[in-house]
């Protein structure tokens, strides 16, 4: 058994109103070192075997199709 | 640090090669602009031209041929705010006044079907609070690929999720629109929104600046490198290759909360007399909205770009003056009434900053880093941007097209044959239950919503008090439009009209879509030429003026271009919506009605369609004298209270129509085919409606009908639970029901 982590961000130059809300949450909380916000949402995957160049290589195809939308969201792959 | 391209540097390097040709402008338009300055532009000024003169913002193939909309437009004094202004203003009466119009969001809903989709609702409800509005209701028309294909199933639950997303999230109702599938529209979805907004008579605003030493102020949403395509090849081209500076283009992220706060603090504003003029920003953003407002009050404008709040601090001024990041407004602003202003946007968390001020120079100047960076006459970028004649040429086959008449086609034989007919008609994309789609709306937020999908028309209250209220209707067939764009944009219009006039309302106004392939095609100038000279005939013969829409042209993928799809949304009035008709059969004992004349017109039909993959022949015949009776009819049944079901006739004529009312109210009928079963059944001729009469009131209908000349044949009862077809055959609702309700969540739930 493995675990591999997926996490997705927005690119960089696409608007994230909610990151943008939290931003302002924080700094309501009174957090106003706080400059900005970025969210992003992390997959954990488990694996039987182990995490081998090919099962990574197949969860970058599924990250692709089903876990991002490569179209404005950018994926990074581990196995910690 | 770079050097950014000033007015002086471009007066002094007349010579440099610019990247006009990447931004979309040709030799012409380019050699055009260096005669407007007199020098070459600058950077900056290179992208607004090249966004204020490409096809979607200065409408340079199509403006020849919009301006019979004006020429033709038929004597009303309904008419607030007409072509020109952001949307059409309509006098509702009560001292009411409507706002409406439609859209195309088709390109950026396939690249990202959610987004796409969403950012084209906030687009237009910004469209109609610039008017001065409260946007009360927004519709969607809706057209994909193949229903089964598999990048349908990527787009439509994204376009679909994308619209409930955005309009839900700003508490607008959706109350109704269109969902149609045809092979033309893969690779190219039309995804069209429109919004309505009602106000006082006194509330309309301009989008013009006026008066010298006013601010322009910009507010909402900060400004990013949002749908930035060209600037990538100016920063590019400027600098010397990509990297460095040059943003990629990106896909809009629509905020419907702070579309939200911009609605709230608008109608405050506007409310605590604090605006002069005001303009959103949709395509081309600070561009279009500086040079339209100062070219709308002929006057100059200065504007500081460096004031510009920013997403992202890496943007250069062209990727400023192109970004068209959402929920963002303009406004001019009297300096006294500044601190106000910017009290009720921050009240409202909308961030807001004066960029500049309104002057008497009659140009547009705009600075950066204190250099001088655009210097232009703002209506020669707004206004008096390039026209084309666009050659039109009759396509080849147009001809053999309409000759290949679907009566030749093998009909079904026998009861069970027009049984089978109209169950897999029913069950057909197209006629099949959108509730699958419409159910993920929320349209009955705000709770004046009286009719929403799947009646005829959207019909939204107005004055809970008088019980007045609009009622919009948007329709459109690609596959008439393909055969005779003259009588497919007139059927489009048609079929809208009578959509409203059937919930008993009164037709006043049009907007619409113009979807089409590329302009520089000789074949689909024509189908638009075409359609649009329908269209305008048809509005003067029905007396409803256009009052405003928009045209999408490229819609094609590789060289072959979608059906000419004109989608027309028909606004109406109703003076009690207490007294409005719907579509549903729901008690037994009332007289079903056909009205008006069927022939047998099967030419672009579902049923050639969906029974044989056939389009060809003619589309049915146009008939708008009889539209007109045929409304008149039913303001006055409706105001008469005659009626208790009413239903238009359309895609699959009575079959699908009988289904429906059936379906809808939940009583069955038994009905007598008049003349041959077949032609009774599936042909599409136009101006008809199926009626259900309230018991007692048939004398008074009948006359009602004999008054305006629209025949009117009893063809049977309402009741049971069964569609029975006296001598023919009979379908219990259940079997109706199943056929109908399973085609979309089979396909996409």
């Amino acid at each position: 058994m493995a675990r591999v982590v997926v996490d997705v961000m927005l690119k960089p130059e696409i608007h994230d109103p909610q990151g943008e809300a939290i931003a302002s949450a924080c700094r309501r909380l009174g957090f106003g070192q706080i400059l900005g916000v970025r969210q992003g949402k992390r997959f954990e995957l488990e694996i039987g075997g182990s995490a081998d160049d090919a099962v990574m290589a197949r969860i970058a195809e599924l990250a692709a199709e089903l876990l991002a939308n490569p179209v404005i969201e950018e994926f990074e792959i581990r196995a910690p | 640090m770079t050097r950014h391209d000033t007015v002086a540097r471009a007066a002094a390097t007349p010579e440099r090669p610019q990247p006009h040709a990447e931004l979309g402008l040709t030799a012409a338009e380019y050699a055009r602009i260096r005669e407007i300055l007199g020098r070459r532009p600058t950077d900056a000024e290179l992208a607004i031209y090249s966004v204020m003169w490409s096809e979607h913002c200065s409408y340079k193939s199509s403006k020849a041929h919009l301006r019979q909309f004006a020429e033709k437009a038929p004597p009303t004094e309904a008419l607030l705010a007409g072509i020109g202004h952001n949307a059409g203003v309509v006098d509702i009466g009560q001292g009411y006044a409507v706002t409406f119009k439609i859209e195309s969001h088709n390109h950026p809903s396939y690249v990202e079907p959610f987004q796409g989709a969403a950012t084209g609702v906030g687009g237009i409800v910004r469209d109609i609070l610039a008017m001065g509005a409260r946007p009360v209701a927004v519709m969607d028309a809706l057209r994909f690929g193949p229903a089964d294909a598999p990048d349908t199933r990527r787009v439509l639950p994204g376009v679909v999720s994308g619209i409930s997303f955005y309009g839900n999230c700003l508490g607008l109702p959706n109350i109704g629109g269109e969902l149609a599938f045809d092979p033309c529209y893969a690779g190219n979805p039309l995804v069209n929104a429109l919004c309505v907004g009602v106000m006082r008579h006194g509330d309309l605003k301009r989008a013009a600046a006026e008066g010298p030493g006013n601010k322009v102020v910009l507010f909402g949403s900060r400004t990013g490198p949002d749908g930035i395509g060209g600037a990538s090849v100016l920063a590019s081209a400027s600098f010397g290759g990509a990297g460095e500076g040059a943003k990629r283009p990106s896909v809009q992220v629509g905020d419907p909360f702070m579309e939200k706060l911009l609605i709230e603090c608008c109608l405050e504003l506007y409310a605590a007399g604090l605006v002069v003029g005001v303009q959103d920003l949709g395509a081309a953003g600070v561009s279009c909205a500086t040079t339209e407002l100062a070219a709308g009050g002929g006057v100059g404008m200065r504007v500081d770009l460096d004031a510009v709040p920013l997403r992202d601090a890496a943007l250069g001024p062209a990727e400023i003056l192109m970004s068209e990041s959402q929920e963002r407004m303009m406004a001019i602003v009297e300096p006294a009434g500044v601190g106000r202003f910017m009290e009720i946007c921050a009240r409202w968390d909308v961030p807001a900053e004066v960029i500049g001020e309104v002057t008497g120079t009659g140009r547009l100047e705009m600075t950066w880093h204190g250099e001088l960076i655009v210097d232009l006459p703002p209506g020669s970028a707004a206004d008096d941007g390039p026209v084309y004649d666009r050659s039109a040429l009759r396509p080849a086959g147009q001809r053999e097209l309409a000759a290949d008449d679907p009566s030749a086609l093998p009909r079904p034989a026998g009861a069970a044959g027009l049984r089978a007919g109209l169950l897999a008609l029913l069950a057909s994309p197209d006629a099949a239950d959108k509730a699958w789609v419409t159910e993920q709306y929320d349209s009955y937020v705000r709770g004046d919503t009286v009719l929403a999908a799947p009646q005829d028309a959207g019909l939204v209250r107005i004055d809970e008090r008088t019980g007045l209220g609009i009622a919009l209707a948007t329709d459109g067939n690609g596959r008439y439009t393909l055969l005779d764009p003259y009588a497919g944009a007139q059927l489009a219009l048609a079929e809208a009209y009578r959509n409203v006039a059937v919930t008993g309302a009164r037709p006043l106004a049009v907007t619409n879509c113009m979807n089409f392939g590329s302009p520089e095609d000789p074949a689909v100038m024509w189908q638009f030429a075409e359609a649009v000279r329908g269209l305008a005939d048809a509005c003067a013969a029905l007396g409803v003026p256009v009052t405003g829409g928009n045209v999408s042209f490229y819609n094609q993928t590789g060289g072959t271009a979608i059906h000419p799809t004109p989608v027309i949304g028909v606004l109406g009035v109703h003076d009690d919506v207490r007294q409005r008709l719907s579509l549903g059969f729901r008690e037994a004992g009332a007289s079903v009605l056909l009205l008006g004349r069927t022939a047998a017109e099967f030419g672009g039909s579902l049923w050639a369609r969906i029974a044989h993959g056939h389009l060809g022949g003619r589309p049915p015949r146009v008939d708008l004298d009889a539209e007109r009776q045929l409304a008149a009819v039913f303001a006055a049944a409706a105001a008469g209270g005659l009626l208790a079901a009413a239903h238009d006739l359309s895609d699959g004529g009575l079959a699908v129509a009988l289904a429906e009312c059936c379906l809808a109210g939940g009583a069955g009928c038994t009905v007598s085919l008049p003349g041959d079963p077949f032609t009774s059944l599936f042909s599409e001729s136009s101006a008809r409606a199926l009626v259900a009469v309230r018991p007692g009131c048939e004398a008074a209908f009948a006359g009602l009908c004999a008054d305006r000349g629209v025949p009117a044949a009893v063809i049977g009862t309402t009741g049971g639970q069964h569609l029975a077809v006296t001598g023919g055959f009979s379908i219990s609702l259940d079997e109706l029901r199943a056929a109908h309700r399973q085609t979309l969540p089979g396909l996409f739930g």
